[in-house]
């Protein structure tokens, strides 16, 4: 077996750029999302982005645009349904997904479109086309760059929003801000690992740093570090598997943050021994 | 620009058709600390809001050095001290950074400090005496630390209103002492220190105005006019626990030799006549003095 044989490929070099760009923008985010709490919200916007996907097909605009708007109307109408009615987030949540992504389904069925939906499902790193390549580079420079200029106002709008809002901050506009940089992620994302799996790259890389370091600067270094890592490692791997690729990045994600775990266990137990 | 926080028949209604507070009027002068007394869901929490321009009253006014919610949240007028319990512990940041984010209000919007922004923040580290603990992750702190670090928060932000809920919980007694020491120096540099508690027996130990509140606010003003059994009664309902001395097994050659412990709480101990009784006599002797006079000794 050649093991620089992925590289002689340009399909492979590409695939393997666009997954580290992704992973560095999901990873820096997701370090925010974990922190903020708002694993489930990721789920469920990343779900919720399917009808706008279609509807943006059925139009002619870019498909980035449709899942961007689909995700911040799922964002408000659980905000709204939560604040005029008792039902818990995490129950508007899951209504108000699911709904959106079953509608998505439906339509999807109805409309023949070119696209595949496994290729929406599941990303399509392999076959991306020029297109979905430029949308993907332009929205995570654009994410990216966002997230870094805001990043002391999104940290403490997820550590103490009394206090952002006592010294001047608008908390409303946080809000919404952090539910477009996270539709943006996801956007950016899906042609990579497709939007079923797309949570996996929004929460792991964050939750293995987490557990790593005491301070969000080392964690956001770290988050980064792992997501490019695994999510390099995926897209090798599945060249030689010849398995699905998104799945091969979440699972390399899922080993990292296992081999997080185990070390952080041990680490405390030789603490707890000294002391 | 003279310090003073005023409230003028605050109603606040929530979209849930729930009014937390009704027509609720005080008044607190420059130099003050004042306790915001009443059981949960009376109402302290929702002033607290209505303070800071988180709920909006649908009848009234509150007016902060003279100037509007808006306008004093604009100038960084109100700090907030938040309960131990509504803070993440586990946040990676540490305690440098928290005391920094009093200073985000101060700085562009990059959030880039400045060396007066770190000079305020080393400055409101000492003065709270937790310098040496700045590099320290939030969560390996005493609770009393803790307590310390959100008020050097408040000294960075240079708030002139400084809202603590709950202080004293989770705190141990020398703590609360280092901590009281701390808040009257602050009051004695014109502060108005506003502090939430149900704890009723800290309150005579160091706040010098009372806002006695359920629902309404019931009586408002010098601690020794307000903090009276009667309107404690009125404000707590059958939700006080009492200890009548007379009615119990102390015999009257105990004299003054009976012991009152608590397992965390102050207890507050009223007089034959209804006046408070402190815990120290030193600092208070002009009081002792005018009770022997009392009754002729």
């Amino acid at each position: 077996m050649n093991w620089l044989a992925p590289f002689q490929y340009p399909f492979m070099v590409e695939a393997l750029l666009i997954s580290a760009l992704v992973g560095i923008v999901c990873a820096v985010f997701s370090c925010y999302l974990v922190l903020k709490g708002w694993s489930l919200m990721g789920d469920a916007i990343s779900h919720a982005v399917l009808p706008g996907i279609v509807l943006a097909y059925l139009c002619g605009l870019p498909l980035a645009v449709g899942a961007f708007a689909a995700g911040l109307i799922c964002a408000m109408s659980i905000g709204w349904i939560k604040s005029s009615t008792r039902i818990k987030e995490d129950t508007v949540m899951g209504i108000v997904f699911t709904g959106m992504f079953a509608l998505g389904l439906v339509l999807f069925t109805k409309v023949q479109t070119e696209a595949h939906l496994n290729h929406i499902l599941f990303g399509n790193l392999l076959g991306i086309e020029r297109e979905d390549l430029i949308q993907t580079v332009v929205v995570s420079f654009l994410t990216l760059a966002m997230v870094l200029i805001l990043r002391k106002d999104l940290m403490l709008f997820c550590f103490d929003p009394a206090h952002a809002r006592a010294i001047g901050l608008s908390t409303v506009i946080l809000h919404y801000l952090l539910l477009a940089l996270l539709s943006g992620t996801i956007v950016a994302s899906m042609q990579a690992v497709g939007i079923l799996l797309v949570v996996a790259m929004l929460v792991t890389p964050g939750c293995t740093a987490r557990l790593l370091c005491h301070r969000l600067d080392r964690m956001l270094v770290l988050a980064t570090l792992s997501s490019v890592i695994a999510s390099c490692l995926g897209v090798y791997v599945s060249f030689f598997i010849n398995g699905s690729t998104g799945a091969c990045i979440v699972l390399a994600q899922s080993f990292l943050f296992a081999l997080a775990f185990v070390w952080r266990g041990r680490q405390s137990k030789r603490t707890t021994a000294l002391n | 620009m003279i310090l003073s926080l005023e409230a003028s028949s605050v109603t606040v209604a929530y979209p849930n058709g729930h009014t937390a507070l009704r027509d609720a009027t005080f008044k607190l002068g420059a130099g003050t600390i004042a306790a915001l007394v009443g059981i949960n869901g009376s109402g302290k929490s929702t002033l607290f809001k209505a303070l800071m321009g988180f709920v909006k009253p649908v009848k009234g006014q509150i007016h902060i050095a003279g100037l509007s919610v808006e306008q004093a949240r604009k100038q960084k007028l109100v700090a907030y001290v938040p309960q131990s319990e509504e803070v993440d512990w586990t946040f990676p940041v540490s305690v440098w950074d928290v005391v920094m984010m009093g200073r985000y209000g101060h700085m562009n919007f990059l959030r880039i400090p400045s060396a007066e922004d770190k000079r305020v923040v080393s400055e409101s580290l000492e003065r709270v005496g937790m310098k040496e603990y700045q590099e320290r992750q939030i969560g390996e702190l005493s609770g009393g630390q803790k307590k310390r670090v959100f008020l050097a928060r408040a000294l960075a932000q240079s708030g002139q209103i400084i809202l603590l809920d709950e202080p004293f919980t989770g705190v141990d007694v020398t703590t609360e002492e280092a901590i009281i020491a701390l808040l009257r120096t602050l009051r004695d540099e014109g502060r108005i220190i506003l502090v939430s508690t149900h704890n009723l027996g800290s309150v005579p130990e160091f706040c010098d105005q009372v806002v006695l509140v359920n629902r309404t606010v019931l009586a408002s003003g010098p601690l020794e006019e307000v903090f009276t059994e009667q309107n404690l009664r009125q404000a707590f309902g059958g939700a006080l626990r009492q200890f009548h001395f007379e009615h119990s097994t102390i015999q009257d050659h105990d004299g003054k030799t009976v012991k009152l412990l608590t397992d965390d709480e102050r207890p507050l101990v009223f007089g034959k006549d209804g006046h408070l009784e402190y815990k120290d006599r030193s600092g208070r002797e002009d009081l002792v003095n005018k009770r022997k006079e009392e009754v002729g000794e």
